[in-house]
């Protein structure tokens, strides 16, 4: 596979921020301490006064960012994902969702590859439970150019936002597409004509090298990328499954309401095809590097090549 | 202006509506509306600016209701203040109406925010004052809290941010009535000392008489011209207030509706009438 430049989508997040605190001034960012970490600390330096630290208070920072989108500021609230989406899951449901207001929850250490801290700072339900939430949109960035272009579109995007975004430096893989980010649109990456990859965030590299491996094997994978998971590209995965008559799901999270989730439901009602989920297998993580995490946890790059060889087998 | 026996005839009506209204729907919560209706009254009828005909105008005072379940009461002084019909308060709780159980800024106008999981009201109210300072808006933020609510860990963590960002354009009030729903809250996890905590959270702390529209309208006074540090009044007040039978039994009305035969001694007491007639 060819070399990638390697971008966390945490530092795109970071740099966009600052330059778009320049262009509107109605952007207000909030951190619960872990603004060098979320790297809201760019924009803290260029714009102390639009940016507040609300300590180690989640659901106040929430609640907070909620009552200044009342008053029509866009706010950005930031801290790990787990605890933007599951300290303060009753405060994003009731005073940002229930509200439609203007709250963009752009969370950093998403999945396992948060590595060494271990599974309390793994966030791999945090998908499932934000788009369990009527009016919230949940964009999960491939990498570190999607994540500028999310964020930017974000700004024009008027309502609760999920933005997941990761700790480690990820390929860079959607430089140079000649199609558009749109909020609710998904990506061709690759065409194929045997099996369709549906993937997200930083499995999206993977599912590309997987589709590499597998034309090898005489297996032609399409490849998409569903960037936003809610609301889901209904229409481009119906016309995948019928043109490619199998799919499998990437994604770093548990294969239970994420991505496989929310794919599975859709194909159930529209078109039954052959699938299969790669994800975390529903259990907690643990400390250790990225990518040894990655391999135990069965995440990898062959984990995709044998779910899709399993999932064309199967099909009549 | 309003004269204090004008704001107390508001009042007794507030108490009527909320009375007619949980009677109609057959379900709310009556006990700890009437306990914030003077505190209401002398918010909506003398403390807050806002124009019922332009709900959203931008230099309005905002007020969040953080005890949602006391809609009742918001939604008789915003239909008196001119938002809404009276007529339409008779539709609450009913399918399709903007009277939510629980208040819903998106299906009325004149309410901010939307509330009834309890403790996340301040946080939004200082989201508000943040926001108002950033526009060099000179608007007020009130909050009304149940003290029940105020064991939620989120007040808490509200209190120090209005207190770190010196939110002096912020009056929070706790509506002490000293119930909540499974008892006395002395009893359930007492929060005493109540008045030293928010002291010792770096508030200007105010206690008064929740009834006496005076001592309301003294105490927001004070609080808004307090400076540097945000102000919280401790209201004394009593759950059911103006209704005997629920005043005397404050745990059995806190999410009942009176029948129709309590509604009419209800409005027989509040009115200060022998028989009642439709
Ligand atoms: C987060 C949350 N937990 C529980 C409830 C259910 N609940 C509704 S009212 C109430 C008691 C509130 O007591 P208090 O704040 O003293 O209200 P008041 O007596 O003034 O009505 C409870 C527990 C809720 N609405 N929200």
């Amino acid at each position: 596979m060819s070399e990638r430049k390697m971008v966390a989508t945490r530092d795109a997040y970071g740099k966009v921020l600052a330059e778009l605190g320049k262009e509107n001034k109605d952007i207000v960012v909030l951190d619960a301490d872990l603004s060098a970490s979320t790297k809201t600390v760019t924009f803290a330096k260029a714009f102390p006064d639009r940016f507040f630290d609300m300590g180690v208070a989640e659901q106040d920072m929430v609640g907070t960012a909620a009552g200044l989108a009342a008053c029509g500021k866009i706010v950005f609230a930031s801290t790990f994902a787990v605890f933007g989406s599951g300290r303060a899951w009753d405060q994003v449901r009731v005073s940002v969702c229930y509200t439609r207001l203007n709250v963009k929850l752009a969370v950093t250490h998403a999945g396992i590859t948060t590595g060494e801290d271990g599974a309390s700072h793994q966030a791999n339900e945090d998908i499932a439970i934000m788009r369990a939430l009527p009016n919230m949109t949940v964009v999960v960035p491939a990498d570190g150019p999607e994540a500028e272009k999310a964020v930017r579109a974000a700004v024009g995007f008027y309502g609760p936002m999920y933005i997941r975004l990761s700790r480690p430096k990820t390929p860079v893989i959607t430089d140079g597409l000649d199609q558009e980010f749109k909020i609710g649109k998904g990506l061709l990456m690759k065409e194929g004509k045997d099996l369709t990859i549906f993937a997200c965030g930083m499995m999206v590299a993977m599912a590309l090298d997987a589709a590499d491996i597998l034309a090898k094997e005489g297996i032609s994978a399409r490849v998409v990328n569903l960037h936003t998971i809610k609301p889901l590209d209904k229409e481009l995965i119906v016309r995948c499954a019928k043109e490619t008559g199998a799919a499998i799901t990437a994604e770093e999270h548990s294969i239970i309401g994420g991505l496989g989730g929310a794919v599975a439901e859709v194909l159930v009602e529209n078109v039954l095809i052959p699938m299969a989920r790669v994800g975390l297998k529903d259990v907690f993580g643990e400390s250790g590097l990225p990518d040894e995490l990655l391999i135990k946890y069965g995440l990898t790059t062959e984990n995709i090549v044998k779910a899709a060889k399993e999932v064309v087998k199967k099909k009549k | 202006m309003l004269s204090d026996k004008e704001l107390e005839a508001i009042a007794v009506k507030l108490r009527r509506h909320i009375i007619e209204m949980t009677c109609a729907a057959a379900s709310g919560h009556p006990g700890g509306s009437l306990s914030a209706a003077d505190i209401i009254t002398v918010l909506y009828f003398h403390q807050l600016k806002f124009k019922p005909q332009d709900p959203s105008w931008a230099d309005r005072d905002r007020f969040v209701m953080s005890k949602g379940h006391a809609a009742p009461v918001l939604y008789a002084a915003l239909a008196e203040a001119g938002f809404f019909p009276v007529d339409y308060l008779k539709t609450l709780r009913r399918l399709g109406s903007s009277l939510q159980g629980h208040i819903d800024m998106l299906s009325l106008p004149g309410i901010e925010m939307s509330t009834g999981s309890l403790g996340q009201g301040l946080s939004a109210a200082n989201g508000m004052a943040l926001a108002g300072r950033l526009d060099k808006k000179d608007y007020r933020v009130y909050c009304l809290m149940g003290d029940g609510e105020c064991q939620e860990g989120q007040i808490w963590e509200a209190a120090m941010t209005s207190a770190h960002y010196k939110l002096d354009s912020l009056t929070a009030i706790v509506d002490h009535n000293k119930y909540q729903i499974d008892g006395k809250v002395e009893e359930i996890k007492n929060l005493a000392p109540f008045h030293d905590k928010w002291r010792s959270f770096g508030w200007h702390v105010l206690s008064c008489d929740g009834h006496k529209i005076e001592a309301l309208r003294d105490a927001l006074d004070k609080a808004a011209k307090t400076k540097g540090k945000p102000t919280v009044i401790i209201a004394d007040t009593i759950k059911g207030k103006g209704v005997s039978f629920m005043e005397q039994n404050p745990l059995d009305y806190h999410g009942k509706a009176p029948t129709a035969d309590e509604e009419k001694k209800a409005i027989c007491e509040l009115c200060n009438i022998k028989e009642f007639e439709i």
